[in-house]
């Protein structure tokens, strides 16, 4: 093919990456095969369950674990003092940080004298089964005194409000601004300023098997977790810190991962309570959180209350944003202030903006904590931006798209150096990309521009429809590093070893692309251990769309690497000239003629052997690591059309069209990009008109089963449109851009301006997300009321 | 979320599922389960015993008579809703109970399980109320007939003694070519309806409406008769006048707000799916093709 | 404890269940058939489904002595003996129906059901058949997908199926 121009045998195994390979992970998956964490099992296995709170605050005056520990098949009734003796301390550490440690905000590995919100685990049963240990947590009986509840995280830092845990002085967990540039000159001078009040909600993660643990003692002492997770470093880490064992001894890997999406990123007290209680028991435990308690104890991203005003000049253009943010940090803070920091930093998106301000305060409420549900704060910094656009719009009468690109970066400013600093003080760069010509391209293939008419025709059939847009940037492949190591067995068999975390993204298939390449194979038989501290030794995990960045660009620089090594090898061994060879489907071949070598023997060789010649000036082993280092982020960007259709009586949105670009850079497998964009657009309708984890005055929670927390069904999805660009980052050896994160940020801000745009003849304006059919059949009544008080009439 | 600990009975006989019934408190009967066991692994109940009725096939089927449709209490949805016999004398069922839960709970959950679990929201009351169903419970003194009106004695609440079970239910059909409709709004395909409307209508010669039957479902703490909806209609050809003061009597209708709606919104979309039923039901293109 | 007697995948088992163990937790693990997932346990995920005696359920609301004397089928036997994946399988690999996996055994025997009773089903009653399977993965739309492109394929279905 072209790419080979410079080799002139054109023998060379075809090139993988690029191609819709189908992927490596799918065998064991669809045969019932696979090995996910609940289908572990060890030699006399005892499985957990979790006592948890069933109040949102309350003193916890007993505990009274008698009846539990007489039951019959029960072997351990545990509260935090009992596993103490295990524990370097009984408050988990801070996520996700350099610094670690406990800070009053950081969660209990099992509360015994204060619960602060619905869920939070107590006490630990292990029983000979989860259906035992389930009725021996119902035996557990716990004395509590109610203590005032903080539920409304607008009202947490009211004069009087109660604190949400005793310890603290006041629910403020953080104020913080972030900014740049004349904010008030850019408002004193604007032709135009516009305001608004924003309220966005996020729900859970859900991915589709929950969190959980296994415990493995072994012999001599060490200690092995399984652990549903985004983070086995990370886990592997805490947990060194956490238990009073030898680092060496403890060994954290990630078995099949039924889903990630963000909830799975941090440390929980039952990833600590579980290694803990083995270590006491001497015995190896599961526990597996089952839905309820996804909803109850599964970090959330819930609500974040935006006040914004916007100014702009007689043209629609951006003079300045201002504004304050209350977030909903829940009763405590696995990770620090990472997903209200994103929130307000990625607001300007791919926009020009003069000058901005905001001034945000993190609040405790007596809730599940917060951390970052895919998108990670992002979306709701798309929505904001997105919705103030559209206020604009409508109130000037500027096209929705015209005043988009009036502000988009573009292409020839790239790199573009926004005025804010990311959480390190590093500058925010865009490093590339061209937002206009993705936009024009979006309305183009989804009709923008003849939309108005059919709206038109539409009404004059009493029909509403709507279209709306939204562009969005997510920075992907944060470092510092991720590992990756490739090896060469004798048997010729390529191995990758990762940090980077498998979660049903495809990365084994990406990454084993990317090594083929290098070394002139097929994909198909190299083998992909992601997620395995005793494998590969330091890492980092799956978070920030990082993975196909940070470890596609570590495993072929160390692919790349072994491919050199391997055609030196074969040099000194055959006595051919280096530039006379190549690589060849599991070959170093003489480019003519017929002399070869295997990558097995050359494993074989390089393995040495006592006694015998080494050759020289190389290494052992065939095998090399990389951990390749940045410290910049790769800009992906994606612009979404959605079309929808209104019924005013019902509220019903029925989404009728979506047209989505992405553009991730190189893209190493097209057919696992496009699963991620529509994934996560879904993910993101579900976000504009269904998920919603609602509480109760007192903080109770109100959805805590599917039936009522509504996910997205193959029924309420149209078929998307999805169109690829692939603008290469300049700053990574593979040009790509992470790709997990970019369909769900800008797709409720799409579809909520589209819903928006079809209740125009009700001058309907939609400042919220969800937004419920009975919401918006209010709205609409409000509008209707306030407009036309003589009659409902249709237009 | 693992079902709490209980006693299981595998009834052989209809005689031996009541005298256990009879004889243990707390006792439940195990239909097809799909609301019970839910209940029981989210452990919002705990029976002591359950009495799976499943092998009972005497009380499965389907039977239809020129006066009579008899659907056995253990025929499953999807039965009722693939009965191509049942179609033909009341086509509104396949219509609504495709609408039920999704195929998985279709495919187990039967007629006499939705009575007794008896959501306000459920197809299967609405129905049931709609033709003015008899239920017939048997109870160790044999089987006795409650009309449905009876039978629905609040929220959730069937009129039924805790060792009696239901073993059928029976209804008139309407007269071949009748207009029915059913439509529900509901958050997502298969989720239990915020409202939902069923109507049947029978004309005379002259296109008269002689007989009407609405029922409502999801607005209130019950399913409900639309009486004064049902009297806009007959006497009429179903004019549009009519149809309209039928849908703006809907606020006649008891609503309780929840979750998912308050009583405005509620009766806004039960008048949405009474517009949409009643257009279905005095379609007589529609009605005339269930005739044939 | 309760004696059952049954039929999995064409295998006959026989033994002794508490009467309060799902069927999905027998499969699982006392049968080790650990293919059959469980995503919510309270009868909404579908990723628990099962076909029993010809018909799709949940394994979660179904108890495993309810299946005493009945034919299962798990996703364990769909692929041939020589590990030669259904039609159906091949066409989630080839069209990406599937992400993490955990749902994908659900969704596989439910659509068994829907291709062997409609052998070429309209994209509709495919979306409808699944809407009661969650995928928080693919959107479903790759799902659709490979259905579509299995249905009306000559010796397809429904014999093979």
């Amino acid at each position: 093919m072209a790419e080979n121009g410079t080799r002139a045998s054109g023998r060379n195994h075809a090139k993988s990456v690029g191609q819709r390979v189908t992927r490596i992970e799918d065998g064991p998956l669809l045969t019932g095969h696979g090995e996910f964490l609940d289908d572990i099992v060890l030699p006399d296995l005892l499985h957990c369950a979790f006592v948890r709170s069933p109040l949102a605050h309350a003193r916890v005056d007993s505990i009274d674990l008698e009846a539990a520990r007489a039951l019959p098949g029960v072997h351990a009734v545990l509260t935090l003092e009992d596993l103490m003796p295990k524990l370097r301390s009984g408050r988990m550490p801070l996520g996700a940080s350099p610094v670690g440690g406990q800070n009053k905000s950081t969660p209990f590995v099992l509360s015994g004298k204060e619960v602060a919100y619905v869920g939070e685990p107590m006490v630990l049963v292990v029983a000979g089964s989860r259906y035992i240990a389930e009725d021996a947590a119902a035996l557990v009986n716990i004395a509590f005194s109610s203590l005032p509840v903080v539920s409304d995280a607008r009202k947490a830092l009211a004069a009087g409000a109660p604190v949400c845990r005793t310890e603290l002085d006041s629910n403020l967990m953080s104020n913080f601004q972030v900014g740049y540039g004349d904010v008030d000159e850019a408002f004193a001078s604007a032709a135009h300023v516009f305001e608004d009040e924003l309220w966005q909600h996020r729900g859970c993660g859900h991915s589709m098997e929950g969190r959980g643990v296994v415990a493995e003692v072994r012999p001599g002492g060490e200690l092995c977790i399984w652990s549903s997770t985004q983070m086995p470093h990370d886990v592997y880490y805490m947990l060194a810190g956490m238990l009073r064992i030898e680092q060496e001894k403890l060994r954290v890997i990630t078995p099949d991962v039924g889903g990630g999406f963000g909830p799975k990123y941090c440390f929980y007290p039952e990833e600590a309570a579980l290694p803990a209680a083995a270590l006491l028991l001497r015995r190896n435990l599961k526990w597996v959180e089952d839905r309820r308690e996804t909803f109850i104890s599964s970090i959330q991203e819930r609500d974040q209350y935006w006040s914004m005003q916007i100014a702009v000049d007689a043209e629609g253009t951006l003079l300045g944003l201002r504004g304050s943010m209350i977030h909903d940090q829940g009763a405590y803070a696995p990770k620090p202030i990472n997903l209200p920091y994103n929130s307000v930093t990625a607001v300007t998106g791919p926009y020009i903006l003069p000058a901005y301000r905001m001034d945000v305060d993190v609040v405790h409420t007596n809730k599940v904590p917060v951390s970052s549900v895919r998108g990670a704060g992002y979306p709701q910094a798309a929505f904001t931006m997105e919705r103030m656009l559209d206020l604009v719009a409508v109130k000037l009468g500027i096209d929705r798209a015209d005043i988009r690109r009036r502000n988009l970066i573009p292409a020839d400013k790239m790199p573009y150096t926004k005025k804010l600093q990311a959480r390190s003080g590093a500058s925010l760069v865009y490093d590339s990309g061209d937002y206009p010509a993705a936009q024009a391209q979006v309305i183009a293939a989804a009709g923008w521009p003849d939309f108005p008419e059919r709206q038109k025709k539409a009404l004059e059939e009493g029909r509403y429809i709507g279209i709306g847009l939204a562009n969005a940037v997510k920075g992907t492949g944060r470092g510092p590093f991720e590992s990756g190591a490739v090896r060469i067995s004798q048997d010729g068999k390529v191995s990758i070893f990762t940090g980077a975390t498998a979660m049903g993204q495809g990365i084994a298939t990406a990454l084993a692309q990317i090594c083929a390449d290098e070394l002139e194979i097929g994909p198909e038989g190299i083998s992909v251990t992601a997620g395995d501290t005793a494998r590969t030794e330091i890492g980092l995990g799956g978070f920030a769309s990082r993975q196909m960045v940070t470890a596609g660009s570590s495993v072929k620089l160390a692919a790349k690497a072994v491919a050199e090594k391997a055609i030196k090898a074969a040099s000194k061994i055959l006595s051919v000239p280096e530039s006379d060879l190549e690589l060849d489907d599991g070959y170093v071949r003489k480019k003519t003629g017929n002399q070869s070598i295997s990558l097995g023997e050359l494993a074989r060789v390089l393995r040495g052997a006592p006694g015998y010649a080494f050759p020289e000036g190389l290494e052992p082993g065939l095998e090399a690591t990389i951990r390749w280092r940045t410290d910049a982020l790769s800009y992906a960007n994606a612009c979404h059309v959605a079309e929808v259709e209104v019924d005013p009586d019902l509220g019903q949105v029925t989404i009728t069209r979506y047209v989505a670009l992405n553009d991730s850079g190189r893209m190493i497998n097209p057919m696992i990009v496009e699963g991620q964009v529509q994934g996560g657009i879904v993910h993101g309708i579900g976000n504009a008109l269904y998920e919603f984890m609602g509480y109760d005055d007192e903080a109770q929670p109100l959805t805590t089963t599917f039936q009522e927390y509504l996910m997205v069904t193959a029924t309420e999805v149209p078929n998307l449109e999805t169109i690829y660009c692939e603008t290469l980052a300049p700053g990574n050896p593979i040009g790509a851009k992470g790709v997990g994160e970019t369909g769900t940020i800008p797709a409720a801000a799409a579809i909520i301006s589209a819903v928006e745009n079809a209740l125009a003849p009700f001058g309907v304006r939609i400042s919220q997300t969800p937004v419920s059919p009975e919401t918006l059949f209010k709205l609409i009544n409000t509008a209707r009321q306030a407009s036309q008080p003589h009659s409902d009439s249709q237009s | 979320m693992k079902p709490p600990p209980f006693e299981y009975v595998r009834a052989s006989t209809l005689k031996e599922a009541i005298s256990t019934l009879s004889h243990n408190e707390d006792a439940r009967i195990l239909a097809g389960g799909q609301s019970l066991m839910a209940m029981m692994n989210l452990r919002y109940i705990f029976p002591s015993i359950l009495v799976d009725i499943n092998e009972l096939h005497e009380l499965a089927g389907i039977s239809v008579s020129p006066e009579r449709v008899r659907i056995g209490a253990m025929t499953r949805q999807r039965a009722i809703e693939t009965s191509q016999t049942l179609a033909e004398v009341a086509p509104i069922f396949a219509e609504a109970v495709h609408l039920v839960g999704h195929r998985q709970t279709r495919n187990r959950g039967t007629i006499g399980g939705s009575l007794c679990h008896l959501d306000p929201a459920a197809e299967l009351p609405t129905l049931a109320l709609l033709y003015d169903c008899t239920i017939e419970a048997t109870g160790p003194n044999g089987p006795r007939r409650i009309a449905v009106a009876d039978f629905i004695t609040g929220y959730m609440t069937p009129g039924i003694a805790p060792d009696e079970i239901v073993t059928a239910v029976e209804f008139g059909p309407w007269k071949p070519g009748h207009g029915y409709g059913f439509h529900e709004f509901a958050r997502r395909h298969g989720d239990f309806a915020i409202a939902s409307a069923a109507v049947l209508i029978e004309r005379a010669a002259d296109r008269t409406i002689e007989r009407v039957a609405i029922c409502m479902g999801g607005v209130g703490s019950v399913p409900q008769r639309h009486v004064s909806g049902e009297a806009a209609l007959i006497g009429t050809k179903g004019d549009v006048a009519a149809v309209a003061l039928a849908v703006e009597r809907c606020a006649q209708l008891d609503y309780v707000a929840d979750f998912h709606g308050g009583e405005e919104y509620r009766l806004s979309v039960a008048r949405t799916m009474l517009r949409r039923s009643l257009a279905d039901a005095l379609d007589e293109t529609r009605s005339g093709k269930a005739a044939a | 404890m309760q004696e059952i007697t049954l039929l999995v995948n064409n295998r006959p088992y026989s033994g002794t269940v508490e009467a309060r163990t799902t069927l999905a937790d027998f499969l699982r693990h006392s049968l080790g058939l650990k293919g059959t997932h469980l995503g919510c346990e309270h009868g909404v995920c579908g990723a628990c489904t099962v076909i029993v005696d010809g018909a799709s359920v949940r394994g979660c609301l179904m108890l495993a002595v309810q299946a005493e004397g009945a034919i299962v089928e798990t996703v364990e036997g769909l692929a041939a003996e020589d590990g030669t994946l259904h039609l159906l399988q091949e066409a989630f690999s080839r069209e990406h129906g599937l992400q993490c996996g955990f749902c994908t055994p659900g969704m596989l025997m439910t659509l068994i059901e829907l291709l062997r009773e409609t052998p070429s089903p309209t994209e509709m009653e495919v979306r409808e058949a699944i809407s009661g399977n969650l995928c928080r993965c693919t959107g479903y739309q790759s799902i659709v997908r490979a259905v579509l492109s299995v249905t009306g394929r000559p010796g397809g279905a429904p014999g093979d199926l």
